[in-house]
Formats: C-alpha cells, structure tokens, sequence
C-alpha cells in the first residue's frame, strides 16, 4: 500500500525537510548595519545565517538567514556587535 | 485398563486425522494458535511469558526446539521489550508475531502507539484478561479495549476457529494495509479450551497468504537506506494522523474484501462478512450486541428464549477497530431495545462497546441502548445472565448501566 504522506526519510533529505515551522520570532538583519563580522554564522545552532556574498553601501559582505530552517531562538540578534539584528514576531 | 484402550483410541484417531490435511483436530485453543502461527511462518517470534497467554509462546518455543518452526524465538526480559523486538523486527520488511496479554499489553502501550504510527505489520495474540488491581489472571476485555485507541485493528473471536481464521486475516489485512492487528480471544475461555478446529493446510494458506514482501524503500535495507519514525513536526503531523485514522476506518471495506477471498480458498466464514455475524436478529425485539466468546452463550440463550416466543437476537461485533458503523447499524435498526454486554468498562462512564453502539447509532434509531456489564475477572456468565438483561432493559425506566450477576 502507498501511502500519500510516506513516513520513511531518504538520505539527503534535511535539505527538503523545513524545520522552520516553530518559530515564533524571526530575526530581521539591517544589512546597511552589518559589518560581516561572522559572529551571526559562528553562534547560530541551526547554521542558517550566512554571507550573502553581496555588498552594501560601505562596501561590506552583508550576512542574512535562511528562514527555512531558521527556529528563531534569537542567538544572533544577542550576540551581533553592533545590533544589525533584532527579533520580530513571526505572523502566519 | 479401559482408560488405556480409550487413550489409544484416542491417541489413534488423532494421529490418523492429522496425517489427513484440511480436517478436524482436536486442539486447545492456545495449540490452534501455535500450530496456525507455524504455518503462518513469522521470521521473528518474541515473548514474555503471561498467563493466559502462555501455552501459546510455550508451543511456538517447543516448535522451535524441536525444528519445526522455521522462526527466530526471542526470550525477553519483558512485555515493552518484546514488542520493541518486534518493531525493529519488522521495520526490516519481515513477518513477525507475539502474544501476550492484561499487565503484559498495558507495559507495551507505549511501543504499540509507534508501531502502529510507523505502520508496521506486527500481529499481536491478546489472550484478553483482567488487569490488576485487585490482581486477577480470569477473562474480561479490559485489557484489549484499554489500548483501543493505539492505532491497531482490533478483531475478536468467538470460538478457536474463529481466531484461527483470524489469524489468517489479521496477517492479510496487516501486510495489506500496512497496519498492525491485535486478534483477541478469551483468556482460559478459549485459550484453555479444547475444541475441533479445521487446521488450513500449507497450500491453502499460500494461496491465501502469499510470503511476506513489503516495496522497496519502505523496510530497513543497506543496499536502500532510509529513516523510519523520524521526527514530524507541526506541519506534517496531523496530516500523517489523518492518513492512519482514514485508513483504519476504511480497512472495513478491506476486511469484507479478505473476507470474501477467503471464503474461496478455505470454504467456511468468519462471522457474515469478517465484520459482524447477526444471529436471529431480522424480527427481534431485543438485539444483545456482544464481542468474543459470551457469544456462544448468548446464542444458546437466544435458542432458548426463542422456543418460549421471545423475540431476541445478537448481534456479535468481530471487528471492534475498524468499527462497521454501518454495518452494525443495518441489523439494530428495527429493534425496540439494544442491550450492549460488555466484558470490560470504561471507569467514571459505561461499558465500552456500549459507547461504541450509542454513537453508531446516534440519529439512526430510536431504540432503548442500555449497558450491561458481565463477567468481569472470569466470573461465569450464564444462560440465566443474559435472560436477566433481556428482562432488565424492558423494566428499567432508566438507561443506567447495569452490573449483571453482581451481589451489590
């Protein structure tokens, strides 16, 4: 019997798989604000921040999350230098 | 000396009838049910020994000593135990089987739950029993109708055939459906007994039960690996639990489906249609509704009341998860009073297959539905039992539920 909602996870699926769903707040990154420190990337549990590989007015790197799989536990908006990042409610 | 030669006869006869295949013998219940399991051929057979429950694991281990059970037999250090064997088990894609039953089913609640949401086709021998406290080994469903919500066919029987054959079908219907089925038959009353049963032979039940292969991608195999009981969230939950509750309630139509091919293979049936077995209920007045062994006495009461003009029928439920609402209904329908006897009782309500019938029927009849409780912790129920509901539910004004033969 096929079942429309299968319960076996093939390999190579965390990708596919969004975790994101639990999140009540999300972090909001002013990219005008960030200095591409790293330090985003270097706390976040889920590692789901990033360098955008884009630049901003001042010439540096910005860095965003993925809100896919990002479970807004808001490390990243406590530990960013210079605030870039702050915790919204996240809306359904 | 006159015994000796009756013991030979016996002994005899019993030798030549088993030589012959698809004939009589005269098993107890338990050794019925070994001996269908054998045939059935399980890859893994795990087991905590439970009263009443034990002669049955006790026949499937001597098979396996003495190398007539082809399966792997697994000694556990307890019930929780011996299904988690069986879920690993059969998350490989092989058939697998245990019986057990009242303390011994509750402490695998909790594996049952993730064996049937993980859709596994484990099958399961409840020799239903009392569950403690006070501590008692008798027969009553309390323990079955406890885990009724687990996600488990739930198919009773009425006599040793009948959980035979069900045997059969639990295997079909588990395999099929990707569901776990749990057989019921009475603790002692049927475990114990010694009754003529027509074992299937191994052909038939090929034919009937074809080996065991689940697809591809669905067991636990290197050469194609996957996760099994991987975590869902709040996005996907729900509509996996959708998914199980529908496919359970439709196996009904499954399970009419089976029971049709194995009429075919094996020439008999197993109630009307695997689903219930109405017994003299087209002009009755009052319809018993009961599942399990009491049945036969009920249909010997019924006989008796009939031949003194009474209009009373049964209706005996075979399969309590799915529960056939329609079915069911189609035989209450006419009846002034609906009598639910029921072996087991959900404390602070009622009876729980009375419940059941209330809410099958609700908007579909206005008969008097009462609940009666009977023979809780192996206290016999009688011929003269069931008459007393019979005469209960006319008098009693109320719609109280009843304790039947109970001093207080």
């Amino acid at each position: 019997m096929k079942l429309k909602y299968p319960l076996e996870v093939n390999p190579g699926t965390t990708i596919t798989n969004k975790t994101g769903g639990w999140r009540t707040q999300k972090p909001i990154v002013d990219h005008e604000i960030c200095i591409g420190c790293d330090v985003c990337r270097k706390v976040c549990p889920e590692g789901v921040c990033f360098p955008t590989g884009e630049k901003n007015s001042k010439g540096r790197i910005f860095y965003d999350r993925d809100l896919d799989f990002c479970k807004g536990c808001g490390l990243c908006a406590k530990e960013c230098p210079v605030s870039a990042i702050r915790m919204e409610n996240d809306f359904k | 000396m006159i015994l000796n030669k009756l013991e030979y006869r016996i002994k005899n006869t019993e030798y030549r009838i088993m030589k012959l295949d698809n004939s009589k013998q005269f098993l107890e219940g338990s050794h019925a049910v070994a001996e269908i399991i054998k045939l059935i051929k399980p890859a893994v057979v795990a087991a905590y020994p439970i009263t009443p429950q034990t002669h049955i694991v006790e026949d499937l281990a001597k098979m396996k000593a003495s190398g007539e059970g082809g399966f792997e037999y697994i000694n556990t250090e307890s019930e929780f135990a011996a299904a988690s064997l069986l879920l690993g088990a059969s998350a490989t894609g092989v058939r697998t089987y245990t019986a057990t039953c009242s303390q011994g089913l509750l402490l695998m609640t909790e594996v049952l739950f993730n064996i049937a949401g993980m859709r596994l086709p484990v099958v399961i021998t409840c020799a239903n029993r009392a569950v403690s406290a006070p501590i008692n080994i008798w027969n009553d469903q309390q323990d079955a109708v406890t885990i009724r919500d687990a996600g488990w066919l739930m198919l009773y029987g009425e006599t040793n055939q009948e959980i035979i054959d069900l045997h059969l079908l639990a295997y079909k219907l588990a395999e099929t459906l990707r569901l776990p089925v749990m057989v019921n038959m009475d603790g002692f009353v049927l475990t114990h007994t010694y009754e003529p049963v027509l074992m299937p032979g191994q052909e038939q039940i090929n034919k009937f039960l074809p080996p065991y292969k689940p697809a591809i991608g669905t067991y636990l195999d290197v050469k194609n690996p996957v996760t099994l009981g991987s975590l869902a969230t709040p996005d996907s939950y729900m509509e996996i639990r959708k998914q199980l509750a529908q496919d359970i309630y439709l196996s009904s139509d499954l399970i009419k489906k089976y029971h049709t091919d194995f009429k075919k293979v094996f020439g008999r049936s197993i109630g009307d249609n695997g689903l219930v077995e109405e017994y003299k209920t087209k002009d009755a007045e009052v319809i018993l509704v009961a599942m399990g062994s009491v049945c036969g006495t009920i249909k010997d009461a019924i006989d008796e009341m009939r031949e003194r003009k009474q209009k009373v029928g049964l209706l005996k439920i075979i399969s309590f998860r799915p529960f056939a609402d329609e079915e069911v209904i189609k035989h209450l329908a006419k009846a002034k009073y609906i009598a639910v006897v029921d072996k087991s009782i959900s404390l602070g309500s009622e009876g729980v297959l009375a419940t059941e019938i209330k809410r099958a029927a609700y908007n579909q009849t206005k008969a008097k539905i009462q609940s009666f409780i009977v023979g809780l912790g192996g206290r016999d129920v009688t011929k003269e039992m069931i008459e007393q509901i019979i005469f209960d539910i006319k008098k009693d004004k109320t719609n109280k539920m009843h304790f039947i033969s109970c001093t207080d």
